[in-house]
């Protein structure tokens, strides 16, 4: 049995995942990113394996692909892509009728349009500043003093959210702090701040052009809250799957898979980056 | 016969060390260009601020007037890694940092009397101006205030329409043409003013010749690169090939260097030669380059076999060369009108409706992607890029890339989310590849 690896090294967090050949998660891991890219890296990699069963030398992960912004610190990967080309690669696997991707991560929230094949038609991002991404969230749940897993719930007991006129992450403190002076509701504050940083999601997705169906990837989607706001603005439920989180990582292993269909060996039958 | 072929060897021996050289003396006409504007003022002669889109060169070097083009002197700062110093002194003096970086740049280098890497750049005598770009309009008032010095704006009607142009013999045309031949006898007042001098028509038809001559081969030049592989870069190679299309339009040193250049660039495409790797993809880039990282820019393209074989800033900064306008000596006034009438409006039309021009260069030009480099300081040519690059995908279906810096501000330059971006490109156009291919 071979298998492959895939590790996403993203800001906030690092995510790896290992595949055998029927293209079946078999071990993940989730670790922060913290300061050291690398060894981040090599923590995931190894939880994942650990998590695969994967013992013996010979069993060991042929081909390991890194994504993410810390890619090329993947010192033990065989190649890098980028996390754009994974999550497509990754949402398109998941759910085979996806055509638009919705990524929302730490720094970063992507639209990509892809082809039934997972192939990159189009894409946008945010630009040099992590207005409407996870960041935000992680600032309003800072700010409010909401543990970032409730966040979304918390939202949804609103029926009256206020209008959030920034997303700007470095300002969140201050335009969310004065609003709970003014005496709104923090559900209420929190509701509207979900539908500014969907509201900017919109207008990438917008960009590239949204065609059904809707995958929404990256750790934002794990948020509840993110998840009812989207489907609600979009008038459709989005694809969302309890690996999301994941899917950047996932479709580096269906990269690495290919390579390893094709003939090619990566560098270590590796069960442990020591 | 083995004379004729000893001769022959040796002809193609001599004919391949052309190669490299219109790097080579482009850089050395730069040089002796900002020596000479170094020495103007010790000599009593003028000099003109100008742009380059209707830089009205012509006249100007007909009254022996040095032209000045404050946009070249700001790349020259951003390629030389010190932009930021300059920038800081014009926002110091208060301008935005949403204002165009050049203008910045400029400010900076007047406040330091002209103290530039390339010399010490002369103060104007007066400054001429289309409105080809918006900033243009406010810049110059910026040297009136400084200098109080004239200032002469050449209003050219651009398109009112994409694809709507009326030419010679049409009624709009003919009006336009009058309106625009009306303000060039203003300047060529304005530079009898400020020089002494008497009008010379003589000397403008040589200066016409000159630039014949230039607008021929250059149009050449941007065609020769339909060839596989593409003979140069029309971003890296094409800056320095601007520089002098600029500096030395309506001189000799001009036409000659763009004669020699076509004439390296045809041996190069006889003889298969392209640039310095191997050309894999190729690709048009839109906008203005992104001269911070100037060279690493480039590097992120060609790491992956990606070659620009066409740009709209060697079309729109030569103030629309490429079209290869021929100016009529036999009438010089009336056709130097037409000209600007006509190179302007094309200018203005690769920035404004660059969709067509990239449409209609796809299939000549072979061309596998598009990269859109909309700059955060000067909406004039960003402006509706996002648009632009919608309508060619509907039209062509071609594989684009859209990302977003500075084309001197390098506090808004992240190498990192552009690398990020064009990697993506790439591995979409791999794809694209392997799936055509099939």
């Amino acid at each position: 049995m071979a298998y492959a690896g895939g590790v996403d090294v993203g800001s906030t967090q690092t995510k790896a995942v290992i595949i055998n050949e029927k293209l079946e998660i078999v071990g993940r891991a989730l670790t922060d990113t913290g300061s050291n890219v690398t060894i981040a890296a090599e923590n995931a990699f190894n939880a994942a394996v650990k998590s695969a069963d994967i013992h013996e030398e010979e069993e060991g992960v042929d081909f390991i692909v890194g994504t993410g912004y810390g890619r090329y610190k993947v010192t033990f990967g065989d190649a890098q892509t980028t996390e754009i080309s994974c999550h497509g690669r990754g949402a398109v696997h998941m759910f085979p009728g996806t055509r638009t991707v919705v990524d929302m991560g730490g720094q970063d929230t992507k639209a990509i349009r892809v082809s039934e094949t997972g192939e990159i038609l189009d894409f946008v991002m945010n630009d040099k500043c992590a207005a409407g991404t996870g960041r935000f969230l992680g600032a309003a749940a800072s700010a409010l003093g909401v543990p970032l897993g409730e966040l979304g719930k918390v939202a949804l007991q609103s029926s009256r959210p206020v209008k959030i006129s920034t997303t700007c992450t470095v300002f969140a403190d201050g335009e969310i702090l004065s609003l709970i002076g003014k005496g709104k509701k923090v559900e209420d504050v929190l509701l509207g701040v979900h539908e500014s940083v969907v509201s900017r999601a919109l207008s990438l997705m917008r960009r590239v052009g949204i065609e059904k169906e809707v995958s929404f990837t990256g750790g934002v989607a794990n948020n509840i809250g993110m998840v009812t706001v989207l489907n609600q603005e979009l008038g459709f439920n989005v694809n969302v799957s309890d690996d999301s989180h994941f899917m950047g990582a996932l479709g580096a292993a269906l990269f690495a898979m290919d390579r390893i269909m094709a003939g090619r060996k990566g560098q270590h039958g590796m069960a442990e980056v020591k | 016969m083995s004379t004729t072929t000893t001769q022959g060897s040796a002809a193609t021996e001599d004919k391949a060390s052309i190669v490299g050289r219109g790097n080579k003396e482009g850089n050395q006409l730069f040089r002796d260009w900002f020596r000479e504007l170094t020495e103007a003022p010790s000599k009593g002669e003028h000099s003109a601020y100008v742009f380059v889109m209707g830089s009205m060169a012509e006249v100007l070097q007909s009254f022996g007037i040095h032209t000045i083009f404050p946009e070249v002197n700001g790349l020259q700062t951003a390629v030389r890694h010190i932009a930021d110093d300059y920038i800081a002194q014009g926002e110091d003096y208060g301008f935005s940092t949403d204002v165009c970086g050049y203008v910045k740049a400029d400010v900076g280098l007047q406040l330091r009397g002209g103290d530039h890497p390339m010399g010490k750049i002369p103060k104007p005598s007066l400054a001429v101006y289309t409105n080809a770009c918006n900033t243009y309009l406010k810049w110059a008032e910026i040297w009136e205030r400084m200098y109080n010095m004239p200032s002469v704006t050449i209003d050219v009607p651009g398109s009112r329409a994409e694809l709507r142009h009326t030419w010679k013999g049409h009624v709009d045309f003919e009006n336009d043409l009058k309106y625009v031949r009306g303000q060039i006898e203003e300047l060529i007042t304005v530079c009898e003013q400020v020089t002494g001098q008497k009008f010379d028509i003589d000397r403008l038809r040589e200066t016409m010749h000159y630039t014949n001559v230039m607008l021929e081969r250059y149009e050449r030049l941007v065609e020769l690169n339909k060839a596989v592989p593409a003979p140069y870069n029309a971003v890296t190679d094409g800056t320095v090939f601007l520089g002098v299309a600029n500096g030395f339009r309506g001189r000799a040193e001009g036409a000659q260097y763009f004669t020699d250049l076509v004439e390296e660039m045809e041996y190069k495409v006889a003889n298969g030669i392209g640039t310095t790797f191997d050309e894999k993809y190729r690709l048009v880039f839109v906008g203005v380059p992104c001269y911070p990282i100037f060279r690493r820019f480039n590097e992120m393209f060609t790491e992956w076999g990606g070659a620009f074989v066409g740009s709209s800033y060697m079309w729109f900064a030569s103030g629309g060369a490429n079209t290869g306008f021929q100016y009529d000596l036999n009438n010089p006034l009336d056709s130097l009108a037409e000209g600007l009438l006509v190179t302007t409006r094309d200018a203005m039309d690769t920035m404004f409706f660059s969709n067509r021009h990239i449409v209609d260069n796809i299939e000549p030009y072979k061309i596998d992607g598009v990269v859109y480099h909309p700059i955060k300081s000067c909406r004039t040519v960003s402006t509706g890029l996002a648009d632009n690059r919608r309508a060619v995908i509907e039209e062509t279906g071609a594989a684009t890339l859209f990302i977003e810096s500075d084309h001197m501000d390098k506090r808004v330059v992240s190498e990192a989310q552009m690398k990020n971006r064009i990697d993506a490109f790439f591995e979409g156009l791999a794809t694209r590849k392997v799936r055509e291919s099939k």
